[in-house]
């Protein structure tokens, strides 16, 4: 094991970031707030897979890169297939004594990424049980290639590929549950998590890295231009989705053990949430009502659900 | 001491790999490739190989878990066939554009629509602009050959691309032929240690693998890609070839030139076929008939100077395809026609369409296009250039 320092601020202070400023993200960008927080919360060497999106076409402009840990991005789908690859040779050459330290291994993918086009490569990795952890930072849309449509994309919200009109307010459909989708591969380790809960984040990380095999952390990661919302709205978003109990955060150990890491005070409503965020401002109207009604029902019960099978 | 066995072409290619014994071997059950992963994975299994297996949940997986184990520093293989090498396509330029070593054997297939599990050459033709370079055997014995080469090939520091090694499915793959096994330690001692370059696992000195490359820079990252795989694999195959006759006694080339120097009429023809009409060649030299034959080894990158060279003097040649580019003449009459372009002196051309989705080609099939070329050599006629043969009128 690595010498773990505590986890506040003075210590980390004191730690590089392994993101090297420079880098193309918009400012006020969820993404790499979620990066650097992933990579100080690490005391080991780690090895990052990248899926196409966002946070790779911006981090890594030949002949730039901002990673300082060897990085690697194949193409949009398969992340975790290419890491899974990495991971091998890992044990391969460590059985061979050609490697001796330990290593951690660690994916990152956006929600179009990962819930969509990357879910079998996801799933295939989860299921031969490799030793990595993946981390999808969902923004809620394809925010790459211009805001369309992702099966994370909230019930309710404008994309381009899905903008409120005059017959059609926005997707009509659930967001998936990814990380319950995660949960039922059996793996040791799923969470989720957000930037604004950084401590949460940080420890979820740490306790990924302790445990042997797959593990799944899913992160809300606001993205201002998709989201419609100010650029230095980001952390006070991913709080505002806490709050609301739109993005709790919780943990699911082995298929079937849930904790709850956070439970607010006061459970504020989704409009909270929704109102700094301009592709959810249709819903504000009067005909729109309705489906503001049941975005709230879906989260209610979904926190019912949490709050019965972590015994609270 | 070789030893002589009767094993089929997954067999042979298997056990080429065993001797080889990657470091990861990550794939996908597909037939007819299946029986080939099926023998490696008990050599797995049995602790014959140091090798980690990746049973992954697709080809593309496979080829993405390639691309990250060979990244990660080791030597690194998997099979395929037919629809799971189409799937593989997006991942297969990537590969290639990243300069990784990774070996293939190709199991030959058809593809669909309609299905067909069969023999043609369809798979590998449709991924020759893969920037990958291309094997092709006529046999169990060349099957494993270059099996076995293609790593000194790839590997090599000059080149570091991946190769495929293409044999016919089912014909080989599944059919029991004579075959010459090298020793396990000459085949080691033949490949030797494999030397990482920016391997990603070496944490120390942090490399990044796959940037985004904009226009700038882009097509001088291509003609580079372009150069390395056009001027340096065709010396490194020679040179692997000679070095590998003297450890085995079989001979090996660009392609094989079959009784061509003082031909006048030729076929060219790939992989098992191949062997059918060398035996109708024959043939023909009995009946007092000048045929000859010529079957591409190295086909990505294509040695057009030399292949030109050898098919120059002729008078008519039939490049016979056992794929199709629909609406076009065939992925090898292409290239050989481009090769004799520039000569004012060239033979006459024929395209033939043979085979496809396992469709038997008999030497009588060989016959007639011989008969034919000999006809067009007579009186400069051709009746069409491209024509599908051993096809139900």
């Amino acid at each position: 094991m690595a010498t773990e320092k505590p986890l506040n601020l003075k210590e980390l202070s004191k730690k590089e970031v392994l993101l090297a400023p420079g880098h193309r993200m918009c400012s006020g960008c969820g993404a790499p707030i979620v990066v650097k927080m992933v990579l100080l919360a690490s005391d080991y060497p780690v090895v990052v897979s990248n899926a196409t999106g966002c946070l790779e076409v911006s981090t890594c402009i030949s002949e730039y890169t901002s990673w300082k840990v060897p990085w690697i991005h194949n193409a949009f789908e398969n992340a975790a297939a290419t890491l899974s690859g990495v991971e091998t040779m890992y044990r391969a050459l460590k059985k061979q004594g050609k490697i001796d330290k330990e290593i951690k291994f660690i994916a990152f993918g956006g929600d179009g990424g990962t819930y969509d086009i990357g879910l079998q490569s996801l799933s295939g990795a989860m299921e031969r049980w490799h030793d990595m952890l993946y981390i999808c930072y969902d923004n809620g849309a394809y925010m790459n290639t211009g805001i369309q449509r992702s099966s994370a994309t909230p019930k309710g919200a404008d994309t381009t590929t899905c903008p409120a009109g005059d017959v059609i307010p926005g997707k009509l459909q659930k967001r998936k549950d990814i990380t319950r989708i995660m949960a039922a591969h059996g793996i040791p380790y799923v969470a989720q998590a957000s930037p604004s809960h950084w401590l949460d984040l940080m420890k979820k990380v740490r306790k990924a890295h302790e445990i042997k095999g797959p593990k799944f952390i899913n992160i809300i990661a606001p993205c201002n231009r998709g989201w419609r919302s100010q650029t230095d709205d980001a952390i006070l978003l991913s709080r505002l989705a806490v709050e609301t109990c739109y993005w709790p955060l919780y943990e699911i150990e082995d298929g079937y053990k849930v904790t709850l890491n956070y439970k607010p005070k006061e459970k504020k409503p989704v409009e909270e949430f929704f109102k700094p965020q301009g592709r959810f401002k249709h819903l504000f109207s009067k005909e729109n009502e309705q489906l503001l009604k049941e975005i709230q029902q879906d989260i209610d019960r979904e926190w019912e659900r949490l709050l019965r099978e972590s015994g609270q | 001491m070789a030893k002589v066995v009767a094993v089929t072409g997954n067999e042979a290619v298997a056990n080429a790999l065993r001797q080889v014994e990657p470091d990861v071997c990550a794939a996908y059950p597909i037939t007819p490739q299946t029986d080939l992963m099926q023998r490696f994975s008990a050599f797995v299994s049995d602790g014959k190989v140091k090798t980690e297996l990746i049973l992954v949940e697709s080809e593309h997986s496979a080829m993405s878990a390639c691309v990250g184990a060979a990244a990660g520093g080791g030597r690194v293989v998997t099979a395929t066939s037919s629809q799971g090498l189409a799937l593989m396509w997006e991942i297969l330029f990537i590969a290639a554009g990243m300069h990784l070593p990774i070996i293939m054997p190709v199991v030959n297939r058809a593809l669909s629509a309609p299905l067909n599990i069969h023999g043609d050459h369809s798979d590998a033709m449709g991924a020759r602009d893969s920037g990958w370079i291309q094997l092709w055997s006529e046999n169990a014995q060349e099957a494993y050959d270059n099996t076995i080469q293609a790593f000194r090939i790839g590997e090599a520091p000059e080149v570091r691309l991946p190769v495929m090694v293409c044999m016919d499915g089912f014909i080989i793959s599944h059919s029991i032929e004579r075959v010459e096994y090298l020793e396990d330690e000459e085949v080691k001692k033949f490949v030797g240690e494999y030397r990482p370059v920016n391997p990603l696992l070496d944490v120390e000195h942090p490399v990044s693998y796959g940037p985004l490359i904009l226009p700038d820079l882009y097509m001088e990252y291509k003609r580079l890609q372009h150069e390395i795989i056009w001027n340096r694999v065709k010396p490194v195959v020679l040179q692997v070839a000679e070095e590998f006759y003297k450890l085995s006694g079989r001979r090996y080339g660009l392609f094989e030139a079959y009784r061509l120097d003082d031909a006048e009429i030729a076929m060219v023809i790939l992989n098992s076929a191949a062997g059918t009409a060398k035996d109708v060649v024959d043939d023909m030299r009995n009946r007092g008939i000048r045929a000859g034959l010529l079957k591409p080894r190295l086909f990505r990158p294509f040695p057009y100077e030399e292949v030109s060279q050898a098919l120059r003097h002729l008078k008519a040649v039939a490049v016979l395809d056992r794929a199709d580019s629909f609406g076009a003449y065939g992925p090898l009459f292409t290239e050989i026609a481009s090769s004799l372009y520039p000569y004012k002196d060239r033979p006459v051309l024929i395209n033939k369409i043979y085979g496809l989705g396992g469709r038997d080609f008999m030497p009588e099939d060989a016959e007639k296009v011989f008969l034919e070329l000999q006809d067009i050599a007579t009186t400069g006629k051709v009746k069409s250039i491209k024509q599908y043969i051993t096809v139900r009128e």
